[in-house]
C-alpha cells in the first residue's frame, strides 16, 4: 500500500447483473484517507452494488464489473483469488445493515471474530480472544467477556451492531464500507452507533464508505456526500456544499421530503413524484428526467458534469436553474 | 442441557403408554383366532380352552394388556406360538441384524446424499446438479424389492460376484464383522440405501442452497475467508437438519425393511414380522411391533437431543 494514494479511487465502475440489469453506470469517487463518504440514494440506487463492488463481492459468474478500483493504490480488480481473501477483512472491513443476517446463526460472535483475527494473522485461539475482548471494550459493549460467548440471537440490535463493529475492526483495516448500519435499529440506538462509528473513524484514521438513504445519519457522519440516482452519482460536494447549496434537482428533491424541521401538524410532506427507473431499461440521458421539475428536451441527451464551486460536482443541464429554484423553496419554507 | 434431555424423556412416557396399548390393540383388532394356526384343524373344544386359558387368552383385554405390559416391562415379551422360544431373544436377534442392515444402508445414503446434495447445491442448474438431482429422484421412486431382484440376478445370478440371500456362510442368524460376511450385506445395504440417498440428496441440497444465498455468507467472504473457510461454516449450518433427516430415515429402514429383507432373507425384522404375520404368531407380532416403535421413539429422541447440541437457537429449556 503505497502511502500518498488515496483511500479509495474509483472511475468508470459499472456492474451488470445477468448481462442485462446495469446497477451501476458509471461511478467515479475519490476518498482520501481519513475521510468518511456518504453514498446516498434511495433504494435501487445502486450504493450498495457500488459498495460491495470495492471488495468484489458479487458472484462473478452472474455479475460484469468494469472500470477500475483502487484502494490505498493497490489495483483491486487485479488481485488473484488468494490475494483478494487476505485484502478483505485486512484491508477494507464491512459492516452489513442487519448484524442478525450477517452474522452465522450457529457460532457465537466471539468465536467469529476470532475467527476473522487467525485468517489474517497467525496468533493462538486465546491471544485472538483477548484482542476480541479489548474491541468489544473498545466499542463498549457491557460485560464483554460474558457476551463473547453469546450467539447472535442473544444479543440486542444495537449490541449486535456493535459487535459487528468489532468483528470489522478485528484486523486493523484502514477502510471501512458500512452499508446502511443504522437502517435495522432504533433511533436512539442509530446515533449510539453514528457517534460510535464517527469516535472510532477519528481515533484509527479510518476511510469510510457510508452507504444510507438517512441525510440526517449522513451530514451527522460524512466529510462528503455522494448523491446516487439510477446507478450514476448525479451530485457529489462537501456534506455542506450538498446539504446548503444543492444543484441537483433530485439532491433537491431529497432535501425537501425530509420530515425534520417541516414537522408541522397539518402540513403536507413533499415527495418526489413517481419512483425509481427500472434499470433494465432506464432512460437515455439523465435518468431522472421522467420525474423532474425542470426537464426538458435536452435532457434526453446525457447531462454535462458541471463545477458549481470547487469540489461540488454536479450531472445536470440546469444545475444553475436548479439551485435557484432551490433556494427560493427553502427561503419560502423559512418565512412560512 | 442435562435438564433438556430429562424433560424430553418425560415427554416420551406417555407417547411409550400410547405405543404399547396401540401395539396391544393391533393386533387384536386382527379377525381371527391366534391359537386356529397351531392348533390342528379336529381340536376339541376342551383342548382349544386349554390352550386359550395357557395363553391368558381366556380374560378380558384389558386383563390381557396389563398382564402383557407387565411382563414386557420385566424384559418378557412372551413366547413364540410357532416356535416356543421366547420372543424377547428372537426380537433382539432380528432387531441386531436389521440394525447392521439399516445402518451399513443409512451410512451409505448419508455419504452419497450428502455429497450429492453439497455438489447439487454448490454448483445449481449446473450439469452436476441435474444429474444428482435426476439420481435422487430415481432413487426415490424406484421400487425397492424390483431393484432388489434386478441386484440379484445381475451380480448373483449373472456374474456370480455376491452372494443373493442370507445373512452368512454358514446360513445362520447371526452376522459377524469379517470379510464373509461382510460380502453378504453389500447388496442388501446399497438396495436398501437408494431411497435415502434421494431424500437426503434433495433435502441437503435445498438446504445448501438456502444458506448459501444467506447474508452471513456474503460477510464470511467479507471478512476475508477462503472457499474451504466458508464451506466450513455452511457444514456446520447444514448439520443439525442433515443429522435430523438422517436419523430418521434410520428409523424408517429399522422398521421398513420387510420388502428387502423378505428379497434377501436377510434374517432382520422385517423378516421376523411378515413370518409372524403369516403364522399368526401373536406374541412374536406384538413383541416386534413394540421394539420396533420404541426404537423410533428412542431415534427420534436421540435426534431431538442432538439437534438441540448443534444448533443453539432451538430452546433449550
Amino acid at each position: 500500500m503505497s502511502e500518498d494514494a488515496p483511500a479509495i479511487e474509483v472511475s468508470g465502475l459499472t456492474v451488470t447483473f445477468g448481462g442485462r440489469l446495469r446497477a451501476v453506470d458509471g461511478v467515479d469517487l475519490r476518498l482520501e484517507r481519513g475521510q468518511t463518504v456518504a453514498l446516498i440514494g434511495e433504494s435501487g440506487s445502486g450504493k450498495s452494488v457500488t459498495l460491495r463492488a470495492l471488495m468484489r463481492l458479487h458472484p462473478e459468474r452472474r455479475t460484469d464489473v468494469g472500470g477500475h478500483v483502487r484502494i490505498g493504490g493497490r489495483d483491486v480488480m487485479a488481485l488473484s483469488r488468494r490475494d483478494l481473501a487476505a485484502y478483505r477483512g485486512r484491508e477494507v472491513a464491512m459492516i452489513f445493515q442487519e448484524p442478525l443476517l450477517a452474522f452465522d446463526p450457529v457460532y457465537t460472535v466471539g468465536r467469529q471474530i476470532t475467527e476473522a483475527i487467525r485468517t489474517h494473522e497467525p496468533v493462538s485461539e486465546s491471544a485472538a480472544r483477548a484482542r476480541a475482548l479489548a474491541l468489544f471494550e473498545r466499542v463498549r459493549i457491557p460485560s464483554p467477556g460474558r457476551r463473547l460467548d453469546a450467539y447472535p440471537h442473544e444479543l440486542s440490535g444495537g449490541m449486535r451492531q456493535r459487535a459487528m463493529i468489532a468483528l470489522a475492526l478485528a484486523c486493523r483495516p484502514k477502510v471501512l464500507l458500512a452499508d446502511e448500519p443504522t437502517t435495522a435499529l432504533d433511533a436512539t440506538v442509530q446515533i449510539q452507533i453514528l457517534l460510535l462509528l464517527r469516535e472510532l473513524q477519528r481515533e484509527l484514521g479510518l476511510s469510510i464508505v457510508f452507504v444510507t438513504h438517512d441525510l440526517g445519519a449522513a451530514v451527522e457522519i460524512a466529510d462528503r456526500i455522494a448523491v446516487m440516482y439510477a446507478g450514476r452519482i448525479v451530485e457529489e460536494g462537501s456534506a455542506a456544499q450538498v446539504v446548503r447549496t444543492p444543484h441537483h434537482p433530485y439532491t433537491i428533491g431529497l432535501l425537501r421530503s425530509r420530515a425534520e424541521g417541516a414537522l408541522v401538524k397539518g402540513a403536507r410532506l413533499e415527495a418526489i413524484p413517481g419512483g425509481p427507473p427500472d434499470l433494465a431499461n432506464r432512460p437515455s440521458g439523465c435518468a431522472f428526467r421522467p420525474r423532474c421539475f425542470l426537464a426538458e428536451g435536452r435532457c434526453a441527451d446525457d447531462p454535462p458534469v458541471v463545477t458549481p464551486a470547487p469540489g461540488q460536482r454536479t450531472a445536470c443541464w440546469h444545475a444553475e436553474a436548479a439551485a435557484t429554484a432551490g433556494h427560493a423553496a427553502s427561503d419560502a419554507a423559512a418565512v412560512a | 442441557m442435562l435438564l433438556y434431555v430429562l424433560k424430553r424423556l418425560a415427554y416420551v412416557t406417555p407417547v411409550a403408554f400410547g405405543v404399547s396399548v396401540v401395539c396391544f390393540l393391533l393386533v387384536h383388532l386382527a379377525p381371527g383366532d391366534p391359537l386356529s394356526a397351531v392348533l390342528p384343524a379336529d381340536a376339541t373344544q376342551a383342548t382349544i380352552d386349554e390352550m386359550r386359558a395357557a395363553y391368558g387368552f381366556d380374560k378380558p383385554l384389558p386383563v390381557q394388556y396389563l398382564i402383557w405390559l407387565w411382563h414386557v416391562l420385566q424384559g418378557d415379551l412372551g413366547v413364540s406360538i410357532a416356535t416356543g422360544r421366547p420372543v424377547a431373544g428372537e426380537v433382539g436377534r432380528a432387531v441386531v441384524n436389521s440394525l447392521i442392515l439399516a445402518s451399513a444402508a443409512t451410512l451409505i445414503g448419508f455419504t452419497f446424499g450428502t455429497l450429492f446434495g453439497f455438489v447439487a447445491g454448490y454448483h445449481r442448474n449446473s450439469l452436476a446438479d441435474r444429474a444428482a438431482s435426476a439420481l435422487s429422484v430415481f432413487g426415490v421412486s424406484v421400487p425397492h424389492y424390483w431393484l432388489g431382484m434386478v441386484m440379484v440376478i445381475v451380480f448373483s445370478a449373472t456374474l456370480g460376484w455376491l452372494p443373493p440371500t442370507g445373512a452368512g456362510p454358514d446360513g445362520s442368524g447371526n452376522w459377524r464383522p469379517d470379510l464373509d460376511h461382510l460380502r453378504y450385506l453389500i447388496l442388501p445395504a446399497i438396495t436398501m440405501s437408494v431411497i435415502p440417498t434421494g431424500i437426503i440428496a434433495r433435502t441437503v441440497r435445498a438446504l445448501v442452497a438456502d444458506i448459501l444465498a444467506q447474508e452471513f455468507v456474503e460477510a464470511l467472504r467479507a471478512k476475508g475467508l477462503d472457499e474451504w473457510g466458508v464451506f466450513r461454516h455452511v457444514v456446520r449450518n447444514a448439520a443439525p437438519t442433515a443429522l435430523a433427516i438422517m436419523g430418521l430415515q434410520l428409523g424408517y429402514l429399522l422398521g421398513g425393511s420387510i420388502l428387502i429383507e423378505t428379497v434377501f432373507a436377510w434374517p432382520g425384522t422385517g423378516f421376523l414380522l411378515n413370518a409372524a404375520i403369516f403364522q399368526r404368531d401373536l406374541p412374536l407380532l406384538q413383541g416386534s411391533i413394540l421394539v420396533l416403535a420404541m426404537f423410533f421413539v428412542a431415534l427420534n429422541l436421540l435426534v431431538d437431543v442432538m439437534q438441540t447440541a448443534l444448533d443453539p437457537r432451538i430452546e433449550r429449556a
